[in-house]
């Protein structure tokens, strides 16, 4: 059994069928890549994951739960965090009190001091900042600042959406870095990336979206060596 | 020594404005909505503290805890049956349904209570106070006005800032969704926001009628409005600037009926929202409004 099972979810806006009915597989301790170009429906699914989005047909099961129906303010005390397309941190508040907000559902204090030691330790900058205002960090900064949010609720699985979406080279070098290194720490990783090399580069296995579709899966060195993968997202 | 009386009193008032301005405020900020129904809370209040008190004769203490307690769940209640199913209408069916509402509680009171204005009995026992040889007179209302305006503002300001339930607030009131995934319960932050701002509402409508004593139905509604325009003028969704707003409101109400006319104190209020209005659209204290698509 999967860590997480997503089995013919169908997604709708409105009328609009945006998942036509997608299944697959997280395995614990695995880094999974989903691609796709714009509007194939990627952060649809992250969000029908956590709840924000309900699908119409279909399931989602994690840790052996049906959590389909699941509302999201309770899916994160379950292990599972996501830190949402476009960072979305709380720009009205500081850095600490952002990363106080990813340890909302925990109670233990000494826990949660451990990992604040920890996203501090990953992410130096956001110690040298916790009084700063989220609102006023760089971009870079607030991805490293919603990435260490989504640690501080001590996920068993993170889903990230496009973390290294509008970042200069050497910022995406340091987001693939401490993304290799949370998976290593033992959290399982759901990466959505339009940086299909670099996602594929750290990925076990991946899944490529079209138009609401899964058109191809495979290992992610499988995939880096497909032609129509070649073609379509790696630029070849 | 007129001037300062008529500051002095135009602090309370305002301090009154200021309570009422900060559910609406709180309320808009929380859950993007004007809460029109917000001054007919305070009315119920009114009418809670004047049974209990006035007419069963529970000490004063009581009867406003009591006030406080049924205005919480009134205004919980009216969040859960007539605003949550509308979360995600458009912001005109929530206004014409928060009017509804309004109109819903007044005439209910109208039932209850009648239409005959009730004289309410001021809850303030203490002496007015009396300085420089007489020219200058505080009542006493209006020190437990300003006193019970400064303690809830500056109770509002450490929760909100301070605690962990605050930080949620503002978490809510910037990103719903993200304040989703960090596992916050959104509706039960709305709802513990309609509850604080009822509970004001009731400390509000105690004060207003032991300063001005007639009770009707329709007691809340003009106070509820100038509220209102207090918000709008601070900065909607701001707590600093509908504390601001309120205590100018006040001000400039009490100073125009003293020194230009009493008949247009009202429109003079007016007139000053709308020219802060045209200077700054968000109002004093107000962010520059960045609606989402
Ligand atoms: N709130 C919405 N209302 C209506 N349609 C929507 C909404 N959000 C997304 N869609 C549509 O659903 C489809 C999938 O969108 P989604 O955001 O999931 O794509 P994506 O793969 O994350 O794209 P990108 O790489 O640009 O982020 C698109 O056609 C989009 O226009
Ligand atoms: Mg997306």
């Amino acid at each position: 059994m999967a860590m997480l099972e997503i089995r013919d979810i169908e997604v709708y806006y409105g009328v609009i069928k945006a998942i036509k009915g997608i299944s697959f597989d997280v395995n614990e301790g695995e880094v999974i890549a989903l691609i796709g170009a714009n509007g194939a429906g990627k952060t649809t699914i992250l969000h029908t994951i956590t709840g924000l989005l309900q699908p119409k047909k279909g399931t989602i099961s994690f840790d052996g739960k049906d959590i389909t129906k699941t509302p999201a303010h309770k899916i994160v005390s379950m292990g599972m965090a996501h830190v949402p397309e476009g960072r979305r941190v709380f720009s009205q508040l500081s850095v600490f009190e952002n990363l106080k907000m990813g340890a909302y559902t925990r109670k233990d204090k000494a826990e949660i001091e451990e990992s604040l030691a920890m996203v501090y330790s990953k992410f130096p900058r956001l110690e040298e900042r916790k009084t700063q205002l989220a609102g006023t960090l760089s971009g870079g900064e607030q991805q490293m600042l919603a990435m260490g949010r989504a640690l501080m609720s001590h996920p068993k699985i993170v889903l990230m959406d496009e973390p290294s979406m509008g970042l200069s080279p050497i910022f995406v070098e340091e987001i693939f870095k401490i993304i290799e290194e949370i998976s290593a720490s033992g959290t399982t990783v759901l990466l959505v990336e339009q940086n299909a090399k670099k996602a594929l580069g750290i990925a076990d296995r991946a899944y490529v979206l079209e138009t609401g579709n899964i058109v191809l899966d495979g290992d992610a060195t499988e995939l880096m060596n497909n032609e129509t993968v070649k073609k379509a997202y790696l630029g070849e | 020594m007129d001037f300062l009386t008529h500051l002095i009193n135009g602090i309370s008032l305002g301090s009154i404005y200021a309570i009422i301005a900060l559910g609406y405020t709180m309320v808009y900020g929380i859950a993007k909505m004007l809460n029109f129904a917000h001054g007919d809370v305070i009315m119920i209040g009114s009418y809670v503290v004047f049974i209990t008190v006035s007419t069963m004769g529970f000490p004063t203490i009581l009867g406003i805890v009591i006030a406080m307690a049924i205005c919480t769940v009134l205004g919980m209640t009216i969040e859960k049956v007539a605003y949550s199913p509308l979360r995600n209408a458009t912001p005109l069916a929530v206004l014409i349904t928060a009017i509804g509402v309004s109109y819903l509680l007044q005439n209910i009171a109208l039932l209850v209570f009648g239409a005959n204005p009730k004289s309410f009995k001021s809850v303030v026992p203490f002496e007015p106070l009396v300085l420089a040889d007489g020219q200058l007179v505080i009542t006493g209302v209006s020190i437990v006005a300003i006193i019970t305006g400064v303690i809830i503002m500056v109770a509002l300001t450490l929760f909100v800032n301070k605690t962990k339930a605050g930080c949620a607030m503002k978490a809510v009131s910037e990103d719903r969704g993200a304040a989703q995934l960090m596992g916050i319960n959104v509706n039960g932050t709305i709802s513990m926001t309609f509850a604080i701002g009822s509970a004001l509402a009731a400390i509000a409508g105690v004060l207003l009628c032991s300063a001005y004593p007639t009770l009707t139905p329709y007691t809340g509604s003009m106070p509820g409005i100038k509220a209102f325009t207090a918000a709008v003028f601070g900065g909607i969704g701001s707590i600093p600037g509908a504390m601001i707003g309120g205590l100018l409101l006040g001000i400039i109400e009490i100073l125009g009926k003293a020194y230009i006319s009493s008949q247009l104190a009202d429109a003079i209020v007016f007139a000053v929202l709308i020219i802060v209005l045209l200077v700054k659209p968000t109002g004093i204290l107000g962010k520059p409004i960045n609606e989402k698509v």
